[in-house]
């Protein structure tokens, strides 16, 4: 199967083999923003850039011909959906029964799992009691807010549209729909934001009824306004004893709200973990749906036409909207595990771990903890958890 | 006299005119030479390649001569006869000054060609006194004369008071559209003397250049003084007394054509089948091994390297590639000396020694390009004789093999070197000499705008960037000429760089004492920059002996991980860690410390080459 080949139905037998002794996802991607904020390079398009032959209209109708899709490709054997995940974009720019009515087709294809977790993301500014309630109603059970910062300042920089106080009037509309999992996605590490504008920040956090936080340091990708703003010399770049310094102020600020870490950029109360995200670093099975796309099942990865008028038409004519794929090997398969557990506080296994990798030396420079025949990353070794992986690996 | 061009081997030394053009990079030597091949027919406009006589693609590419050649050319002058020139072309660098000599030492008269837009350069001045003190006859010509450029008047009058003749005696010529070529040649045949030598005594010929060839094996240039050398005939190389059988001799016109022999006066080649241009030497005599001469030629002198670097290969599994190489330079190149070393910091390599900064430069630039290598030079360092307290006497190559304890004195060798300025830039060269130690001996007027200033320089502080400073302190305009003199006791310490309290023995260098401070908070600057942060602090020192003089760090690196990785993510991260693999290679450790290659050769390469500053 040479990469780019269309990918019809036909995923190999030794990965739909995986199917039934693995967890089963679905990421669905709703690749449309009301604007673009300057740091953001996902795969998401305005009203103005998403041009002619597909719209926010569409988007409905073309997922559910992809849920459809998968439901023929994966055959009898998949399980019952053990996650949802609605990304973006922004989602809830779509009307909540848009949403709905994927997820229900998932039901309908699939059966979901007694304790299914479906989680949407939303922008504070795009949502309302009526639309969360909406969403409650039609099974979701998580929602993850676009928070980013409480200051005015940094919100600029990240060129977010949103007010503050928003922020805690979408939460209070979510409590009251009935919503017991909420997330706040937080930036820190902007250009002018200082500790203790992340403290306000924090500081801003309902604890009493937010039971997950996403802290990510502010990564400058290329080809974004930010970039071109830090290369032209207008915005000051990142600075990574900054970003180490708030990373520590956040894990002890979320520490003693009674979250702990469960992934370095994730904490959460206990059973407020984003099972969804875990299934990603356990190399579970999942398909992604909408434009752009990622999908894995057993070992086979593959992602769609980035932007919705080739995704859209692809399904229009009933053929598959991948764009290209790639079947990870043995090792390959063995260093994802490496990489993307190492993250995880449960620890990688150290039978997971290659024979001559220097293990002693990192727990003696106190980057990781032996604990079960588990390795562990430190709190400094959470910092430096890409140096660990290369030093596992390499 | 015949009209008809006289036979090889049998050639009255009276028809023969054997000269040299002496002229400074893109002074349009080869160009001129061209126009000399096409005017006598030798070449016709068919076969014309631009540069005919540089072979080597270097040499084509950067417009400069490294080895030099002969061509016998049939010319038809004024007076009827048919004569024959033999152009003997030079190489034009001062690395190359010993080699220049043998070259002149094989005629009997000289061109001085100067561009007339840019005048006479220091290292055109060199060889001329050169071939003034081996009493050439000098023609003084401007070439260019076509660039609207051009300033003939001025830069006639200022040859005409360098040599000693009227400003009217200087030829004008353009290689270019080969204007004034023939009246060169005719002016040559009239003014050069023939070549005087002995028929009947034993045969002596001076060797002035020999080259390698893969098929052929030596090929070696001569000029023959007296007597003849025939084919079939036992040679004796007097320097040696080493024998060979002549199994070739001819001349070049300008492809190599077997003759029977070759005679008083002329010029040629002769091939003996030795594979190795170290037995056939710049400067030595050729004799018959049988009826001898007794007394050589003089002027003799083994090829002594002056400048010396460590040549690592990037990829350590390249060393027994670059062995190879070498031992294939080797063979055409009798001034290439080189032994294998090893660094803690750069693995297995070799420290070559070489004749210059040009000649190292030729070197590694035909390693890499002619064997495909990936190399790391040392910074280029001096030769140092180091007196021990006891008397004992150390000669350092490799400045990390610098003795420690009680020493008494340091030598350093010292060149006396040659800038031409223009006179508004005099006061910067000055002040740069200055600082590099210099001492001056004469300032002379060449024209009205233009200086001559002879000073004494530690080869050392010319060998590191000297050359860029004097070309951007006067705005390209100066030229530099150096010979090596002798050597003089200096102040001289060695400084160590240590990295994270390992010294690094690539980066050790010999300086001035006083100089040792700035060199050991340069390096460690730049070091500090170079080197990536680590997982713990990393202090860089420079020391001399056990005494730091400079220090900084390389603060620990507190983050390295990806804040995000999702589903899209995750194949992204995957590659980048294949990348940080292939990078991994690059890495060079000192001790617990991961060192870029890149950060070695950023570290140990000051601004350009001299040679590189003349590439367009």
């Amino acid at each position: 199967m040479p990469a780019g080949e269309p990918f019809d139905g036909v995923l190999p037998a030794s990965a739909l083999h995986t199917l039934s002794s693995r967890p089963l996802s679905f990421y669905i991607h709703v690749p449309f923003c009301a604007t673009r904020c300057g740091y953001c390079d996902f795969n998401t398009y305005t009203a103005e850039e998403l041009g002619e032959g597909v719209s926010r209209a569409s988007w409905r109708d073309t997922a559910i011909a992809e849920v459809e899709l998968a439901a023929r490709t994966l055959g009898p054997e998949a399980p019952q959906i053990s996650t949802i995940f609605v990304g973006g974009g922004t989602p809830t720019l779509l009307p909540a029964d848009d949403l709905v009515a994927v997820v229900q087709k998932i039901d309908e294809l699939f059966g979901l799992a007694a304790d299914c977790e479906i989680t949407t993301e939303a922008n504070p500014d795009s949502v309302t009691y009526e639309k969360l309630a909406t969403l409650k109603a039609g099974g979701f059970t998580r929602v993850s807010f676009g928070m980013q910062s409480a200051v005015p300042h940094v919100l600029k920089v990240l060129e977010r549209t949103h007010r503050t106080a928003s922020v805690q009037e979408a939460v209070s509309a979510a409590v009251k729909a009935g919503f017991e999992h909420l997330n706040l996605d937080v930036i820190y590490g902007t250009p002018g934001e200082s500790v203790q504008d992340l403290v306000t920040t924090l500081d801003s956090i309902d604890f009493e009824h937010i039971d997950h936080v996403s802290a990510y340091a502010l990564i400058v990708e290329e080809g974004t306004r930010l970039a071109r703003a830090i290369s032209r010399g207008e915005i000051e770049a990142p600075d990574d004893d900054d970003l180490a310094d708030k990373y520590e102020v956040i894990d002890e600020y979320l520490s003693s709200r009674g979250m702990s870490w469960y992934e370095v950029s994730n904490w959460s109360k206990p059973a407020g973990e984003c099972r969804h995200n875990v299934h990603y670093w356990r190399s579970d099975n999942w398909w992604g749906v909408g434009p752009g796309a990622h999908s894995h099942v057993g070992g086979i990865r593959w992602w769609n036409h980035k932007h919705p008028a080739a995704w859209t038409q692809a399904l229009a004519e009933s053929r598959t909207p991948a764009l290209a794929h790639e079947r990870l090997t043995a090792r390959e398969m063995a260093e994802e595990d490496v990489l993307l557990r190492i993250r995880l506080a449960e620890g990688l296994a150290l039978s997971s771990i290659p024979a001559g990798a220097n293990i002693d030396s990192l727990v003696a420079d106190g980057l990781l903890l032996i604990r079960n025949d588990r390795a562990v990353l430190t709190p400094r070794g959470r910092l430096l958890a890409d140096a660990v992986v290369r030093q596992l690996l390499l | 006299m015949s009209k008809s061009a006289p036979v090889a081997g049998s050639t009255p030394p009276e028809l023969i005119r054997n000269f040299c053009i002496i002229a400074h990079i893109d002074h349009g030597k080869s160009t001129l030479a061209d126009r000399m091949l096409q005017l006598t027919g030798v070449v016709d406009a068919r076969q014309m390649r631009a540069q005919y006589l540089d072979r080597m693609d270097i040499e084509r590419e950067r417009g400069i001569t490294i080895k030099s050649q002969a061509v016998r050319l049939p010319f038809t002058a004024d007076d009827g006869v048919t004569y024959v020139l033999n152009l003997i072309d030079t190489p034009g660098h001062v690395d190359f000054t010993y080699e220049v000599s043998r070259s002149l030492a094989a005629c009997e008269g000289a061109i001085l060609l100067v561009d007339a837009a840019q005048g006479i350069e220091a290292q055109t001045l060199a060889n001329l006194y050169l071939a003034m003190e081996n009493d050439l006859t000098i023609i003084p010509v401007l070439n260019k004369i076509d660039l609207p450029a051009a300033q003939p008047e001025k830069y006639a009058a200022e040859i005409a008071r360098i040599i000693g003749c009227d400003p009217s005696e200087v030829l004008r010529v353009s290689g270019k559209t080969g204007e004034g070529v023939e009246a060169l040649l005719n002016h040559v045949v009239r003014e050069i003397p023939p070549p005087v030598g002995e028929a009947n005594k034993p045969a002596r010929a001076l060797i002035f250049d020999s080259v390698y060839d893969t098929y052929r094996g030596v090929v070696t240039y001569i000029r023959v003084v007296d007597g003849r050398l025939k084919t079939r005939e036992r040679i004796s190389m007097m320097s040696t007394g080493a024998q060979h059988e002549l199994l070739e001799v001819g001349v070049i016109s300008p492809e190599p054509v077997p003759t029977n022999a070759i005679g008083v006066g002329e010029v040629g080649y002769l091939i003996t089948g030795v594979k190795d241009v170290r037995q056939s030497r710049v400067g030595d005599t050729v004799t018959l091994y049988t009826n001898g001469a007794t007394e050589s030629l003089g002027g003799y002198r083994d090829p002594k390297p002056m400048v010396f670097s460590g040549l690592y290969p990037l990829d350590g599994s390249d060393y027994p590639t670059l062995r190879d190489a070498l031992d294939k330079l080797k063979l055409n190149d009798a001034a290439l000396v080189y032994e294998p070393e090893t660094s803690a910091a750069l693995g297995f390599g070799f420290r070559c020694g070489f004749l210059g900064l040009l000649h190292l430069e030729i070197v590694r630039e035909r390693l890499e390009r002619e064997f495909n290598l990936d190399l790391i030079s040392t910074a280029p360092n001096v030769i140092y004789r180091v007196i021990m307290e006891d008397g004992t006497e150390h000669i350092v190559t490799n400045p990390s093999e610098f003795p420690g304890g009680k020493i008494r004195e340091v030598h350093e060798p010292t060149v006396r070197a040659t800038v031409l300025t223009p006179n508004e830039f005099v006061g910067a060269v000055m002040d740069l000499c200055q600082t590099r130690r210099g001492i001056m001996h004469a300032m002379d007027y060449l024209s009205e705008d233009r200086v001559e200033l002879r000073y004494t320089l530690p080869l050392a502080e010319i060998v590191f960037d000297f050359f860029d400073a004097l070309k951007s302190r006067t705005r390209g305009y100066a030229s530099l000429d150096y010979e090596p003199t002798s050597e003089q006791v200096a102040d001289l310490v060695k400084v160590d760089i240590l990295l994270h309290g390992d010294p690094v023995d690539a980066f050790s260098a010999v300086v001035h004492k006083d100089k040792a401070y700035a060199y050991g908070v340069a390096m460690a600057s730049k070091l500090r920059e170079l080197i990536p942060r680590q997982q713990f602090e990393v202090p860089i020192q420079a020391a001399i002996g056990a005494r730091v003089i400079a220090r900084e760090t390389i603060r620990a690196i507190r983050k390295d991980v990806l804040a995000k990785c999702y589903g899209g993510d995750i194949s992204r991260k995957r590659k980048l860690l294949e990348k940080q693999k292939e990078g991994k290679k690059r890495m060079k450790m000192v001790g617990r410390v991961e060192v870029p290659q890149e950060a070695f050769i950023a570290a140990l390469s000051t601004g350009e080459s001299p040679d590189k500053a003349k590439e367009k």
